[in-house]
């Protein structure tokens, strides 16, 4: 209590600057006065009554200062005091500081660059309420091997009676004909249950949603759309609700507009830019009729009850499936093993991204440590030349807590500084750097510099600036107040713990940007193998040019809906490509055909049934289907192997063909004793979607080579090819090769296109080239980025050696002037710098070498083609930081070479 | 008859201020001079040299508010600043006495314990 009153005073004091000094002079003087007088009357002489008097009272300053403390706050006020000659400091060397306050923000910059990207997707993944509710279904035949093979209508019943979630919904992401307006456009659109923003938990800003438990059996007449579509097509305007559109030349009402900053989540950009959601029940037409069996290929997303843990629920659901297997055993055969897995939301969204991201934030916090340690060898080195200074102030009564918080204001300001200009300069280039930041990655709108981001921004500059500045602050304060006054203001034996520290400090930073280097070069490789891989087939000049055909619900208003109807409006589109100038060949596949350029959606596994080979109630494998014209096959240079490729005599109403690839052949033909049988002739049979059995028997004809069709990474996955004269699709891509225009090209086709249908839109022309480069452009953005921390790292070390070789000739200047003085060769000098050189850089490789095979090994899941022990990378990367630490030594060497030893020994 | 000059400095400020209380106490209002004197004379060599010291304890006293100052005419009428025991700090001089005197109490007790022989 008395404390706390006590402490109030002093603040206010502080505050107001009001200060009891005069008073206490006006008592010491009258003090002195009264003491003076005694004395005379005691009997001394006036001089000796003075100075006995004052012995009496004791230092005058001393209790002038204990007064002062009593009345202010010490603490503040040895603050201000050590920030005022902090920055005289930093202002009196301004090279110095430059160097260092850039070293720092360069490291505290690309870490929170970095952070703000994981922020941003690792740590807040969802921008919907409560989303730690949010879980996504997946239902799994882990007896078969089969993974996510959908959920049908009765068992969505089950899960939505199941009080295990508030909501569950279906989704389906794809796109649709927008007509009506100028151009027909196509949307990307959200097939949804009722349910759908309930399970976000948004509303919408205009009109409303459907209601959740609406049981409308096929899809519902309206629709909600996205605020940017709402200003896109309609121009924002208000009488929006009501409004009709035709979607696939069906007929719907806007019923509600989504806010202006909501996304869909989803794992692609595509999907997480959905324009529109239409709801369905899903067993009404065209729907096949709800049976258990019937699985929708569909995503499912739920949200839980509100204080369930995703393990209780997870129980829970595991319960329900067990209840539900004994109740319909037929439609849940044992050997399938049917289950339901659900998994946050978060998780999914994110998964895939997280190594890449963690990888980078470890190679980011080294490139850190390394500017960490670079200043700090900096603060040391420069730190002895202010031993004279120390030791005076140590001298005049300075405590040595009081030297160790002047040196840390100090290395904090810098640190503070530096930080703040990390921040600033990454603040101001945000625009420009997001440009190299890959499409593919989540959440991508939301990475900005927020308040959790300042924060660690400065807490990281903070923490680095104690750590670092703290030793060099503490070695410098112990001193040998002798010594140092003496004479030696630079290198004697009090500083040799300090050059052994210095010493280890460079060597850390050496090991650092060594595995740095080595993770580097490791990645560099990996991506160059990966890009440089066998493709299977020939990418060059041939672009793609996506459109869609209408999709409405009454098959009967369909123009397109057998293969027949389709195959006049592609043979004719074809041969009208066929005349624009340059096109050489042209041909057309469904979406999924598209090489390395589908998402998810467009390839599910279909039930491959082999004559003979499956019975009906087995579970049959699945297999990746597309479906492609003829000329396909020549057009992106896939070469056959045996058989032949679809004619033109192939047609709706002739037997069905096929044709496979080796990896399909080798996997699902694999007859005898290590030769495999010829899959050409033999028939299988091909589970529609949606449960449809086709009722006719497919031939297979040929047989080609593998290509990297669906990941570079992956050399075979089987693929069948069906011919889509005979199998019609709704999601259709031109592929067009010869001396084209990429740019001009799709307003082309779009001509040629439009002439024979003029409903049916043209969006997302690419050369196959550029999918490939999209396809990589994660891993490509990863090793750009790591390459990048280790050129800084580089020069970072490379700063150091110089720096410290630059010391270490300093201190031993007089040695060396002794030595030339007595006739040693200047060639002999030199050799000495640089041997000293060699050995920092020799313990740095030493140590760094340990580091880097840790490293390496826990990396190798990001490797492709080369082993996490290359010695080649080990090896290159070694011999480069030799070479930049002996260009580094070289400088300092060569001045050490060229003293004069008479200047030399005068100037001490 | 001394008190031993080896006291560490807490423990002399703290039995200081008590003596300052005490003093205040009996002689009224004084200024920093003859409260010095006063102790010096009670306390033999405790406050012989040093005497400023006594002026950052005041301040601390004043803050603390067991006691309280204004400007005053001294003995030969120069200008002299005067310190009276509050309210405060008459609570807590009765306390502190009674605080010293129960230890002081324990420890001769203990003191008597070791003379005689427990059974």
């Amino acid at each position: 209590m008395r404390f706390l009153r006590r402490f109030l005073i002093r603040l206010s004091n502080f505050a107001t600057r009001r200060s009891a000094d005069q008073r206490l002079q006006d008592e010491i003087a009258e003090h002195l006065a009264l003491q003076i007088e005694e004395n005379l009357s005691a009997g001394m002489v006036p001089a000796e009554a003075r100075r006995q008097a004052r012995l009496k009272l004791g230092a005058a300053e001393a209790i002038r200062e204990d007064h002062h403390a009593e009345q202010s706050l010490p603490f503040v006020e040895n603050l201000f005091q050590d920030l005022r000659f902090a920055v005289r400091m930093l202002l009196r060397s301004p090279g110095f500081s430059l160097i260092v306050i850039a070293t720092i923000a360069l490291g505290v910059g690309a870490t929170t660059a970095i952070y703000s990207v994981i922020d941003a997707t690792l740590l807040h993944p969802l921008p919907y309420p409560h989303p730690s509710e949010m879980v996504r279904l997946e239902a799994n035949l882990p007896g078969v091997g089969a993974h996510d093979i959908g959920i049908s209508i009765p068992e969505l019943k089950d899960l939505q009676n199941s009080g295990i979630f508030q909501y569950v919904s279906l989704s389906f992401y794809g796109t649709n004909n927008l007509t009506g307006s100028t151009q027909p456009a196509s949307i990307s659109s959200k097939s949804v249950s009722p349910s759908y923003f309930a399970v976000l938990g948004v509303n919408a800003q205009l009109g409303r949603t459907w209601d959740p438990h609406d049981a409308t059996p096929g899809f519902l007449p309206d629709v909600v759309i996205s605020d940017g579509l709402w200003k896109r097509e309609f121009g924002a305007d208000p009488h929006i609700l009501g409004k009709s559109l035709r979607l696939d030349n069906d007929v719907y009402h806007v019923m509600g507009v989504m806010p202006a900053g909501f996304r869909d989540q989803g794992q692609t950009s595509d999907e997480r830019s959905t324009d529109m959601w239409a709801a369905a029940g899903f067993y009404g037409d065209p729907a096949p009729p709800p049976m258990r069996s019937t699985r929708f290929p569909f995503e499912a997303v739920a949200r839980l009850q509100p204080g369930l843990s995703p393990e209780a629920a997870q129980g829970r659901l595991d319960a329900l499936v067990a209840s539900l297997k004994k109740q319909y055993p037929a439609d849940y055969p044992s050997q399938g093993a049917w289950t339901i897995h659900l998994t946050p939301l978060a998780e999914t969204l994110v998964g895939k991204v997280r190594q890449s991201l963690i990888l980078l934030f470890g190679a980011v916090a080294l490139v850190l440590l390394i500017s960490c340690v670079n200043v700090a060898n900096l603060l040391l080195a420069r730190a002895s030349a202010r031993g004279r200074e120390m030791a005076v102030r140590q001298a005049l009564g300075a405590a040595r807590t009081r030297l160790i918080s002047q040196l840390l204001t100090e290395s904090l300001l810098l640190f503070v500084l530096g930080g703040i200009t990390g921040v600033a300069v990454l603040f101001c280039a945000r625009k420009f750097l997001l440009q190299f930041v890959p499409e593919s990655l989540p959440r991508l709108n939301d990475i900005s510099i927020s308040w959790g981001v300042l924060a660690f921004a400065i807490v990281v500059s903070v923490a680095a600036g104690t750590i670092f500045g703290l030793a060099p602050a503490w070695l410098t304060s112990r001193l040998d107040l002798n010594a140092a006054l003496r004479q030696e203001g630079r290198g004697s034996n009090g500083s040799r713990k300090r050059s052994r520290l210095r010493h280890a400090l460079v060597i850390g930073e050496l090991a650092l940007s060594l595995v740095l280097m080595i993770a580097a070069g490791l990645l560099l490789r990996s991506f160059w193998d990966l890009f440089k891989v066998q493709l299977g087939f020939n990418p060059t000049r041939v672009v793609a040019i996506e459109t869609s055909l209408p999709n409405p619900n009454d098959p009967t208003t369909d123009i397109y809906h057998t293969a027949t109807q389709e195959a006049v409006l592609l043979r004719e589109v074809l041969r009208r490509n066929r005349t624009i100038p340059g096109v050489e060949e042209t041909a057309v596949s469904d979406r999924a055909a598209i090489p390395l350029g589908h998402s998810q959606n467009d390839r599910r596994g279909v039930p491959l049934f082999r004559e003979g080979q499956e019975a009906q109630s087995n579970q049959p494998p699945l297999i990746d289907t597309s479906t492609v014209s003829p000329e396909y096959f020549h057009v992106l240079g896939m070469t056959l192997l045996r058989g032949r490729l679809f004619v033109d005599q192939d047609a709706e109403n002739t037997p069905l063909v096929a044709v496979i690839n080796q990896a399909a052949a080798r996997v699902y033909w694999p007859g005898k004793d290590g030769k495999g049988e010829d899959p050409v002739g033999k028939r299988v049979h091909l589970l529609g979607r949606l449960g449809r059995a086709r009722p006719d028997w497919t031939t297979i004809v040929g047989v080609i080579a593998d290509a990297r069709t669906e990941s570079l990474a992956d050399a075979g996955t089987p693929q069948i090819y069906l011919d889509i004269y005979q199998r019609p699709a709704k999601f259709l891509a031109f592929y067009v090769r010869g001396q084209v225009d990429p740019a001009a090209i799709s307003a082309q086709v779009r001509t040629q296109l439009q002439a024979v249908d003029a409903e049916l839109p043209v969006f997302r022309a690419e050369t196959l080239n550029d999918v490939l480069a999209s396809s990589l452009s994660v891993r490509r953005f990863s090793m750009e980025m790591v390459a990048l921390f280790a050129a800084t790292a580089l020069l970072l070390a490379g700063l150091g050696i110089y720096g410290t070789i630059s010391f270490l000739v300093n201190e031993q200047s007089r040695e060396i002037a002794i030595r030339l003085a007595l006739g040693a060769q200047r060639s002999n000098i030199l050799r000495m710098v640089l041997r000293q050189g060699l050995t920092l850089a020799a313990a740095g490789t030493g140590v760094g070498m340990v580091g880097a095979l840790v490293v390496s090994h826990l990396m190798a899941g990001l490797l492709f083609g080369v082993s996490p022990y290359d010695l080649l990378t080990f090896a290159g990367v070694t011999v480069v930081l030799t070479a930049v630490a002996i260009a580094s030594s070289y400088i300092p060497a060569l001045r050490a070479m060229r003293l004069d030893p008479i200047t030399t020994l005068h100037a001490e | 008859m001394c008190l031993p000059m080896k006291e560490k400095p807490d423990v002399l400020q703290g039995t200081l201020a008590l003596m300052v209380l005490k003093t205040l106490d009996v002689l009224g209002p004084q200024h920093g001079y003859g409260i010095a004197r006063r102790i010096e004379q009670i306390s033999g060599d405790v406050l012989a040299v040093n005497q400023g010291t006594l002026y950052p304890l005041l301040l601390k006293l004043e803050h603390e508010g067991s006691i309280a100052s204004e400007w005053g005419a001294s003995e030969n009428n120069r200008r002299a600043r005067f310190y009276r025991l509050t309210v405060t700090g008459r609570k807590q001089l009765q306390t502190e006495t009674r605080d010293w005197k129960q230890t002081a109490a324990i420890i001769a007790r203990f003191f008597e314990v070791k003379a005689e022989d427990l059974p």
